[in-house]
């Protein structure tokens, strides 16, 4: 959409410029707060937008499709595990959403070394680690033995 | 630091390098990491892992799930749907062992935390189609980088590689790679046994349709700067169906998925007078392609094609009839996290425009091209199958190897794999991460060595653009133009238009031909000379610059390719006006092209297509 970012609610911390993945947030030299330097290279991920602690980046709409006077607002909360947006309409409508984005706690992941190491003999075969229980099925399907093709 | 000033250098060994943070990546670096238990494995990323990639924005479906625990359906079924919707060219080896894998990958992402939404009927995985299951997926990038950060001996984010390092005593074989930290400049050395490529496809190789601020939103994201292309086939390796560019039917400049509407919701498309236009068609669509135009379902292409067919005749514009698929709050909740969870943009557009979704249709419109493989799509490098399924003429080495001794491949980078998208791109990392690992264990003593002549060569050359830069801006004034240098965006829009205008773009409505691509061949070469000349102010636009390089390189590959191919296999995608139809007598079968890195020669050739699911 471009992002932009808020000047009086920006504290240069920078975290918008570490997660963008377009490389496109830096902060400004003069200002210390962070800007768009290349707007036309944003996806409207809103990376930038969820990972900013003071909720100073927004987005408005690119200029050459988007209207004024929308706005698509987020609260991401890693903690409750949820997103919620509210989008407010040109007219001035508005949506009210809220999501799940994990059932787990962050970092709790188990690393594949936390599982036993598997046989030097398996690596000769086609499996993948933890199959064939984590297919769910009895084998991993394979295909028939063929004859030379043609 | 000045300019001038002699940069660092960090030189890293390690066993296996992963380069590429996305879900091909993340994949190859757990994998490895659970086989190769004392191997060191790197990975090496130009944004950051937590959001990088395709799926860098989240997503609302995993879109290759076999769910064969419920009978749901089984691999060869995949394989029959990907060779169909591809028009009957597929790799169907790698396709089927994806297929066979990509269960454990999703129960896998279940029990790291990804929310899948349930059927509250059966319990089972709520389907969206027949392949889709339907998320939760904010969040899925970052639950996925967790794993590979645990996974990776060390993660190297904000690194752009540029190029691979060849292997000193042995032709032919991969050693490692280069590219600087787009932070602080310093320049880095990868020496590796083997590489996984996994780095993305190609957005922004042709003019997009927004022309503003908004070219920003491409349907795929505009970091996918075709690395996946330009680093492997820059090192030798054999390309296949880089002329096989996709083209997508989405909703109108926000490019919103339309898999939910289409096929939970069972939203129907219909012309401007509410007229659905596609079964009119089939007639037209037979005389082009034959007997693939009673494929079921009705090939990607295809669909397309009856969009461009209908806005042709003036019928358009065309819209996606939401307004009577979302009848409950339920079925709005879910029209709406589909563009939430993975394309705000969209949802921008509709409150910018004043569209509900439950009062008024929304309009489609076929998207600019785009090079990938791992969508309804397949370009690539050509790659080694899998031992037990591959016929003997797919198998030269370990699964997932190239024609290049130690280099891999996954997600975007194997080509004649279409269908993979986010789970099997992860699952297809995780078959190439094992695979390296085998190989890796192999070399015992037999290591490749790195030459330091070629490590210097390619060093000047990374950093050759901020030089021309800084001498070139003293011949001017001020401003962006200068008689001796381009900016890396203007070597951008130059390659847009090239590809646009003469290599089936949207302003052709996809349609080229032999003349056309001739003369887009003189001047892709002469925009390739010009690349020596890009003038990069500063470090973010170095990264631009080696991002262009590698569009360009793509490019080539991908005009070649449809130079080679001469028939009009995918109507929809595009069109050779010079032989305006389908014709499997000459063309049932894979183009491919070697590049010469010592000549600079292309080589192109025609690789058999194996059926072996009947």
């Amino acid at each position: 959409m471009p992002t932009f970012t808020y000047m009086t609610r920006c504290d240069g911390c920078g975290q918008c410029v570490d997660i963008c993945p377009s490389d496109i947030m830096h902060i400004d030299p003069v200002y210390r707060r962070s800007y768009n330097v290349e707007p036309n290279f944003c996806w409207e991920c809103y990376s930038c937008v969820k990972a900013c602690p003071q909720h100073a980046i927004d987005v408005r709409g690119y200029a050459d499709f988007a209207p004024l006077g929308h706005s698509v607002r987020v609260l991401r909360e890693e903690a409750n595990g949820t997103i919620s947006w509210k989008i407010r309409y040109r007219d001035g409508r508005e949506k009210l959403f809220t999501f799940p984005i994990r059932t787990t706690p962050w970092g709790s992941i188990k690393p594949p070394t936390d599982y036993a190491a598997p046989d030097a003999a398996a690596l000769d075969s086609p499996l993948l680690a933890h199959e064939p229980a984590a297919l769910m099925v009895a084998a991993l399907p394979s295909l028939p033995p063929r004859p030379e093709q043609g | 630091m000045g300019l001038f000033s002699s940069r660092k250098t960090h030189v890293v060994d390690t066993d296996i390098l992963v380069i590429g943070g996305g879900f091909g990546g993340c994949g190859a670096a757990y994998e490895s990491r659970y086989w190769g238990r004392k191997l060191k494995v790197t990975l090496v990323e130009k944004a950051n892992i937590e959001r990088s990639g395709a799926v860098a924005h989240g997503l609302s479906a995993i879109n290759c799930y076999m769910g064969m625990r419920w009978d749901e359906n089984q691999p060869e079924d995949f394989v029959r749907y990907a060779r169909g919707d591809l028009m009957g060219l597929v790799r169907e080896d790698l396709i089927y062992d994806i297929a066979r894998h990509v269960d454990g990958t999703v129960h896998l992402f279940e029990e790291w935390g990804l929310p899948i939404m349930k059927n509250p009927e059966t319990g089972r995985y709520l389907r969206e189609g027949k392949w889709q299951v339907m998320i939760h997926g904010e969040s899925y990038k970052p639950i996925i980088a967790e794993a590979a950060q645990k996974s990776a001996s060390e993660v190297h984010n904000r690194i752009m590689v540029t190029h691979l390092l060849m292997d000193a005593t042995h032709p032919n074989r991969v050693a490692g790679a280069v590219g600087f930290n787009v932070r602080d400049g310093c320049f880095y050395v990868f020496r590796a046994k083997a590489v996984i490529v996994a780095a993305g496809g190609a957005s922004h190789i042709f003019k997009p349709r927004s022309v503003g601020e908004g070219m920003g939103r491409t349907w795929y994201a505009p970091w996918s700067s075709a690395s996946a292309y330009g680093l492997v086939l820059r090192a030798g390796a054999q390309m296949i169906q880089m002329e096989n560019r996709i083209v997508l039917a989405r909703f109108k400049d926000g490019y919103g998925p339309v898999g939910a509407w289409f096929l939970l919701l069972k939203a129907l498309a219909t012309n401007a007078y509410g007229e659905r236009f596609e079964a009119s068609m089939l007639d037209d669509m037979k005389s082009l392609v034959g007997k693939y135009a009673e494929t079921t379902p009705l090939p990607t292409c295809l669909r397309n094609h009856a969009v461009l067919q209908e806005l042709k005749a003036g019928r358009g514009p065309i819209y996606m009839q939401t307004q009577n698929a979302i009848d409950t709050r339920e079925k709005e909740e879910i029209g709406w996290e589909d563009f939430l969870d993975m394309t705000v943009g969209q949802a921008v557009v509709w409150a910018s425009q004043n569209i509900d979704p439950k009062e008024k249709p929304s309009e489609l419109i076929t998207s600019e091209p785009y090079v990938m493989g791992s969508h309804a799509t397949c370009s690539g490098a050509w790659a080694s199958g899998p031992a037990d399924c591959a016929p003997a003429d797919y198998q030269w080495g370990h699964n997932r190897m190239t024609t290049v001794e130690g280099l891999f491949g996954a997600g975007d980078t194997i080509g004649g794999s279409a269908h993979k998208f986010s789970s099997g791109s992860f699952t297809e990392g995780r078959i190439a991460g094992k695979a390296a690992v085998r190989y890796v264990m192999a070399l015992v003593g037999n290591a490749p060595q790195v030459d330091d002549t070629q490590i210097r060569m390619l060093q000047e050359e990374i950093f050759k653009p901020l030089a021309n830069h800084a001498i070139g801006k003293h011949e001017i004034v001020a401003g962006s133009v200068a008689p001796s240098y381009i900016s890396p965006l203007h070597g951008l829009q130059r390659l847009e238009k090239i590809m646009d205008e003469y290599v089936g773009g949207i302003s052709t409505q996809y349609m080229t031909s032999e003349p056309m691509l001739k003369r887009g061949l003189e001047l892709l070469t002469m925009l390739r000379e010009d690349l020596d000349h890009i003038g990069a102010e500063g470090l973010h636009q170095l990264q631009r610059t080696w991002e262009l390089k590698h569009r360009v390189w793509t490019s080539e590959a991908v005009l070649r390719h449809t130079l080679y191919r001469q028939e009009t296999r995918w109507p929809g995608y595009y069109y050779r006006g010079d032989f305006p139809k389908l014709d499997d007598a000459e063309w049932h079968a894979f183009t491919a092209s070697r590049y010469d890195t010592k000549t600079g020669e292309w080589q192109m050739s025609k690789l058999p297509v194996h059926h072996i699911i009947s």
